[in-house]
């Protein structure tokens, strides 16, 4: 076994570890926190595919995370005060059915990201991150510039979505919910990055010149990657809501943005669980440092410069060696 | 007539005021060897891309098994048989070596849309992809990581990842480049051997491998074809030893 999968099982037990201890001890906002945690990740494992196997720095993916959120927030807000979303040419109701959320929240900001990737992935660079950076503010005006739902002020949802045979609103088993869904999702990115589309976009990522002369074309396999990336982090987005039960444009910030990319190269870029140790660590830190004063992002910011010039590989590439994200 | 597999018609091509490609009419015939070679900076490199598709042509038209494939892009050329190996290796350097030939087999065969399987685990693409390493010589380095090849070896792994595309016609750029007279040696041999599956267009400046297994040589300088021949009609071509083997003898 390599040093790293022992981190990642290492992880992995805290992730279970850390909320029984919480729940024992009845801190529920320790459980919460954990939550928080395990959604951030989920939303860093999204931009990881972009980001570290498809080498697509995407500034944008704060889109797909406020698609999904408004997602839940819109179909939960018409759930609740019982008016259809659509009453013509065919009826849309709201739900407050997880699963259901889920999906439209996946299939969202997976066509968003189609959308957004076709327009995008022409360009590379420092354009790519412009272009990105630029989808990602349209949509942050546009959310606050739509009274519908909440504009600037944003949408309170007053009820927690419920999941069949759960109570969704005791803390343990909403992070159970989270915490099974990252993992589900954890086990594809691993499936993922040893497949034939895996080897293949992580080769476009280092040559893209001999991804093409064998007939492959790179383009479609960032598209590709992009539409799952933003999948992902769209889930992600509907479970954040489901959690504050809250949506707000912040969810659309470049801000937003910003802290997924922190997650990732805070944890890793490219490794399985770089994201997840680097959303662990946020969540930690803003917790410590956040109670000590108001500028604790000044801290977090010097972490980061110290994790870009001295550890190339974040926390993981500290701890397991430079290496192997696929063996 | 043997049969035509690879041609080009009137390519040209000009870097601002560099005229790069002039007018280049060339063919490659099935079971051929077609050499061409030319000083430093002729414009031999420029001349493949244009052949590959990584470089749009100003003027001219690639014809690939007599089709016009000037307008189709790199992946859909290699779609249709065309193999390449580059001058300086395109190799994914973290990568090991079985998976950048894997790489080739993918593209090859299977559809690289395929999300779930471990694309070593599949025993068709494994199969190709060692078969290819077998053949340059590779098979005991497969494990390694491509980085950590010498560089006669990442040649002969830009070799391999060709083969596994089974092409209709090969365009090599320099494959013997820094290989040291053993590698050149054996590469020889094996490229001798290699023309009975599919026409080779041969750019290279060592001139024992190249008259060694050429049925044709094609001269290029400034971007022009100055002569077309057998190795014996380049050798005693009075243009080409003033052009560029006249230093040689
Ligand atoms: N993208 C480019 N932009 C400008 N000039 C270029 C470009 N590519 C090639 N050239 C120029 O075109 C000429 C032909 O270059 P090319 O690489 O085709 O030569 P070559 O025959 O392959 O030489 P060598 O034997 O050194 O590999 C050179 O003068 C080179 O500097
Ligand atoms: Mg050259």
């Amino acid at each position: 076994m390599t040093r790293e999968s022992l981190f990642n099982i290492v992880m992995m037990s805290l992730l279970i570890l850390f909320p029984l201890w919480a729940w024992i001890a009845d801190e529920p906002f320790m459980i919460t926190l954990a939550t928080k945690a395990v959604i951030l990740a989920l939303a860093g494992v999204g931009l990881n595919i972009a980001l570290g196997l498809g080498g697509l720095v995407s500034l944008g993916h704060a889109a797909f995370f406020g698609i999904g959120g408004y997602a839940m927030g819109i179909l939960a807000s018409h759930a609740q005060s019982y008016s259809p979303i659509l009453e013509s040419p065919f009826l849309i109701e709201g739900t407050k059915s997880m699963p259901v959320i889920w999906l439209v929240a996946i299939i969202s900001s997976g066509l968003a990201a189609l959308a957004i990737g076709v327009l995008s992935l022409r360009t590379t660079g420092v354009y790519f991150i412009m272009i990105t950076l630029a989808f990602g503010q349209m949509l942050f005006f546009f959310s606050i510039s739509w009274p519908a739902y909440g504009g600037e002020d944003g949408l309170p949802i007053y009820v927690r979505n419920g999941f069949p045979g759960l109570n969704t609103l005791d803390p343990i088993q909403f992070y159970g919910i989270c915490f099974a869904i990252l993992a589900v999702v954890l086990f594809f990115c691993a499936r993922l990055a040893k497949s034939p589309f895996g080897l293949a976009l992580n080769a476009a990522r280092q040559t893209a010149e001999r991804v093409e002369t064998v007939g492959i074309s790179p383009y479609r396999l960032r598209l590709a990657a992009f539409t799952i990336s933003g999948m992902i982090t769209g889930l992600a987005g509907a479970l954040f809501a489901d959690l504050n039960r809250f949506v707000s444009p912040t969810m659309f910030s470049w801000q937003t943005s910003g802290e997924i990319m922190v997650f990732v190269i805070l944890g890793g870029v490219a490794r399985l669980f770089g994201p997840v140790v680097g959303a662990a660590l946020f969540i930690l830190l803003e917790h410590l440092l956040g109670g000590l004063s108001d500028y604790w992002h000044i801290y977090l910011g010097l972490l980061l410069l110290l994790i870009v010039l001295f550890a190339r590989g974040g926390v993981i590439g500290t701890f397991a060696g430079k290496g192997a994200n696929h063996d | 007539m043997t049969k035509v597999i690879l041609e080009t018609r009137g390519i040209s091509k000009s870097f601002g005021a560099l005229q790069a490609s002039k007018d280049v009419s060339i063919d490659l015939r099935a079971g051929e060897i077609h050499a061409l070679i030319g000083p430093n900076g002729a414009g031999k490199s420029t001349l493949i891309k244009q052949i590959a598709g990584s470089l749009a042509p100003d003027a001219g038209q690639v014809f690939l098994n007599g089709q016009d494939v000037t307008a189709l892009k790199t992946a859909a050329r290699a779609k249709r048989g065309l193999g390449r190996t580059f001058q300086i290796s395109a190799l994914a350097m973290e990568d090991t070596v079985l998976q950048n030939v894997t790489l080739g087999a993918l593209g090859a065969g299977a559809s690289p849309f395929q999300f779930w399987r471990a694309a070593l685990d599949d025993q068709a693409m494994r199969a190709v992809a060692e078969d290819a390493l077998q053949r340059v010589g590779l098979q005991d380095h497969a494990s390694a990581m491509t980085a950590e090849l010498s560089h006669g070896q990442r040649r002969q792994l830009e070799v391999a990842v060709a083969l596994t595309l089974k092409p209709r016609a090969f365009v090599m750029d320099e494959p013997m480049a820094g290989l040291g007279t053993e590698g050149s040696k054996r590469l020889t041999v094996f490229l001798d051997g290699l023309r009975a599956e599919a026409p080779i267009l041969l750019v290279e400046h060592d001139m024992d491998a190249v008259f060694a297994l050429a049925d044709r040589i094609s001269v290029l300088v400034y971007g022009e074809v100055i002569a077309t021949g057998t190795v014996h009609e380049i050798r005693t071509n009075p243009d080409v030893r003033a052009a560029y083997l006249g230093d040689e003898e």
